[in-house]
């Protein structure tokens, strides 16, 4: 990165910075490493909520920027926890076998594969280590998956997508089946990853035993914080430049971009996979702190509301990306907890947790109908930039030469 | 003298449309061609043929010295091989400041890792602010190109054409919405262009053209019914038929 980047971005620094307030002050208040005024449930809810922003960066990216209505990004987030999660559960369950065996002669490491296979997969009936698991045992090749699975199935995905130009709402389409596909494949109990039981314990990170849950809910905010600076970053130098110009005439544009000798496929190809392993990332974080997870969270309804935080946040800014998802996950969190309190109506009593999916799905059609900025229009609110107001109806040939505010006056 | 590209004998049917009948053209290097023709002449569907939107039923276009088939390429191996189209309506980002548009149409390495990590030289933003000077825009750089005027999104286009630096030219009715100074000056701009490369034009405007003083190649029905000069053409019985009516 050459100098002056910052400089030419200046809510990067910002966002940074409040970045790492918000981080610090969290620490300062755990029950871990401060006053204990936060939870560590709570720690833990934060530090999601900065894996759920670094996934709507990527969204904002492919959607906001690049124009591709994806409803599979969730699908990678979760291949990137189930990735993570094998390792988790796999070294785990050899930890809990090793210390309960009590046999004179050490196991052989084929009982002891066994021993973990009959763990892990009793629960669907099975006691073999499937061929997926053959890599379990090693973290650094686990970690490696997190990045190459998604990053492969996107890219694969991609292409076939792309080549054969499939745009718009079919794209849209083609990624959600590709979702659905995904999720009831994991269903499966014989898919090798324990159906509709998912992976669970990933909150017990192996080797930590000693390490209470109050201090590790800190270290993941830490490092969730870290990659949601990161991804920023990152997201920030790519719509920067040239490439961010180029992604943009491709959302506004598509045929005009070609004809300028860029190839558009090889540009969404590149956003795709990039965003893919992003959210990958982004989902290896998020559930070792939510210490479960299965084939429900790659539904397609999980990439619906990923789009709705965007649009609500705002898309086509990295910031909005990330106020969206932080507001309306926890705020989904607060109504769907049980801890709003009823609005009593005299005839009538809405309980939010029934209510609150009305309530995000109205104010989802509001902003897109009144706001389309979403919430990071207040920004340009304070800073008093206002879109010129042209009633929505492109100038012709008449009305074209004249300049905007000639015409609207 | 050599052809800079080479049409010969393509035919392109749409639902059962001829839309093109077996048409032949051909044109050289530092050429300047209007090309007229009636409404369903062909016009738009020639130019999009040679730049890849549309494939042919048969034929073939061949380009440049070493005769490279195009019709083997798609749109952006095309545009990158030297061809460069200026529409009918302006199209420009137009949420997109005009730097920014000029500086994606000038001439670099189109690869997405180049271009992720390429970053302007002082040289990039000279011949950007030159190419803005040139089509009367060295004032708006940093205006979003949205909020020009008609004909200034025009000159836009042609200033990112000019910085895609092509060897051909098509340009489809360059004089639409114009006034006529601009007129004027588009005239003596495609003139001057046609010195170094080739430039094809299409448009409707007869007088447009004859101040283009050039070669002209008349359409109707996707072929060619007459080519020369242009009091040579509007001489052609057939072509007055076609453009008189019947």
């Amino acid at each position: 990165m050459k100098p002056g980047f910052l400089s030419k971005n200046p809510s990067v620094l910002t966002f940074i910075l409040i970045l790492a307030v918000f981080t610090l002050g969290v620490t300062f208040l755990s029950e871990a490493y401060g006053s204990g005024v936060i939870s560590t449930s709570m720690v833990k809810t934060l530090g999601k909520t900065l894996c759920l922003c670094l996934i709507a960066i990527a969204m904002d990216l492919i959607w906001g920027y690049t124009g591709i209505l994806s409803l599979g990004h969730f699908a990678f987030f979760g291949l990137g926890g189930y990735m993570v999660g094998m390792w988790l559960m796999y070294a785990r369950t050899r930890e809990i076998v090793l210390s309960s065996a009590g046999g004179v002669l050490p196991m052989t490491p084929q009982e002891l594969q066994d021993a973990i296979a009959t763990q892990i997969f009793g629960v669907v009936g099975a006691s073999e280590l499937p061929a997926v698991w053959s890599l379990a045992g090693s973290l650094p090749a686990q970690l490696a998956l997190v990045v190459l699975v998604p990053g492969i199935l996107a890219f694969v995905f991609g292409w076939l997508a792309f080549k054969s130009r499939v745009t718009g709402v079919y794209l849209s389409i083609l990624t959600q089946a590709m979702t659905l596909a995904l999720s009831l494949y994991l269903f499966q109990n014989d898919s090798g990853l324990r159906g509709n039981n998912g992976l669970s314990g990933l909150q017990n990170i192996p080797g930590l035993d000693a390490v209470g849950q109050d201090a590790l809910s800190v270290w993941f905010l830490w490092v969730s914080a870290l990659a949601l600076g990161l991804g920023y970053l990152v997201a920030a130098f790519i719509v920067s430049g040239k490439f961010g110009s180029v992604i943009r005439g491709i959302r506004d544009d598509e045929a005009r971009v070609r004809f300028l000798g860029y190839s558009v496929e090889g540009y969404k190809l590149f956003v795709f996979t990039l965003t893919a392993v992003i959210a990958a990332i982004a989902g290896a974080l998020y559930y070792p702190q939510a210490g479960i997870i299965n084939p429900a969270e790659m539904a397609p309804i999980a990439s619906i509301y990923l789009a709705v935080w965007v649009a609500i946040g705002g898309r086509g800014r990295l910031y909005g990306a990330v106020v969206g998802a932080a507001f309306v996950s926890l705020v989904s969190t607060w109504f769907t907890g049980g801890r709003a309190p009823d609005l009593n109506l005299g005839f009538y009593t809405v309980k939010w947790v029934d209510w609150w999916s009305v309530l995000l799905g109205l104010s989802f059609v509001l902003v897109t109908l009144f706001a389309p900025k979403g919430l990071a229009g207040l920004v340009d609110l304070f800073q008093g930039l206002r879109p010129p107001k042209r009633g929505g109806t492109p100038m012709g040939p008449s009305d074209g030469s004249l300049r905007e505010q000639e015409a609207v006056e | 003298m050599s052809q800079l590209l080479e049409v010969s004998g393509i035919s392109v049917t749409f639902d059962g449309f001829r839309a093109i009948n077996n048409l032949s053209f051909s044109i050289a290097e530092a050429e300047l061609r209007a090309v007229i023709g009636p409404n369903g002449a062909g016009k738009t569907t020639f130019m999009d043929i040679v730049t890849g939107k549309t494939r042919p039923n048969e034929g073939r276009v061949l380009w440049g010295e070493r005769s490279v088939n195009l019709l083997r390429m798609n749109e952006a191996q095309i545009a990158r091989a030297g061809i460069g189209r200026k529409f009918q309506r302006p199209t420009v980002f137009e949420d997109q400041s005009v730097a920014e548009n000029l500086m994606m149409a000038l001439k670099a390495n189109r690869s997405p890792w180049k271009v992720l990590f390429w970053r302007a030289a002082a040289l990039d933003h000279a011949r950007v602010e030159a190419l803005a000077t040139e089509v009367g825009l060295g004032d708006q750089l940093e205006r979003k190109s949205g909020e020009l005027s008609h004909g200034q999104k025009q000159w836009l286009e042609i200033g990112m054409l000019l910085a895609q630096e092509p060897r051909l030219l098509l340009v489809d009715e360059p004089a639409a919405g114009m006034t006529l100074a601009e007129r004027e000056q588009t005239t003596a701009l495609l003139v001057e262009l046609a010195k170094t490369r080739a430039v094809v034009v299409v448009e409707h405007d007869m007088e447009f053209v004859r101040r283009l003083n050039c070669k002209v190649t008349v359409l109707h029905e996707g072929s060619v019914l007459a080519e020369g000069s242009l009091d040579h053409v509007t001489a052609n019985p057939q072509v007055i038929e076609v453009y008189l009516g019947r």
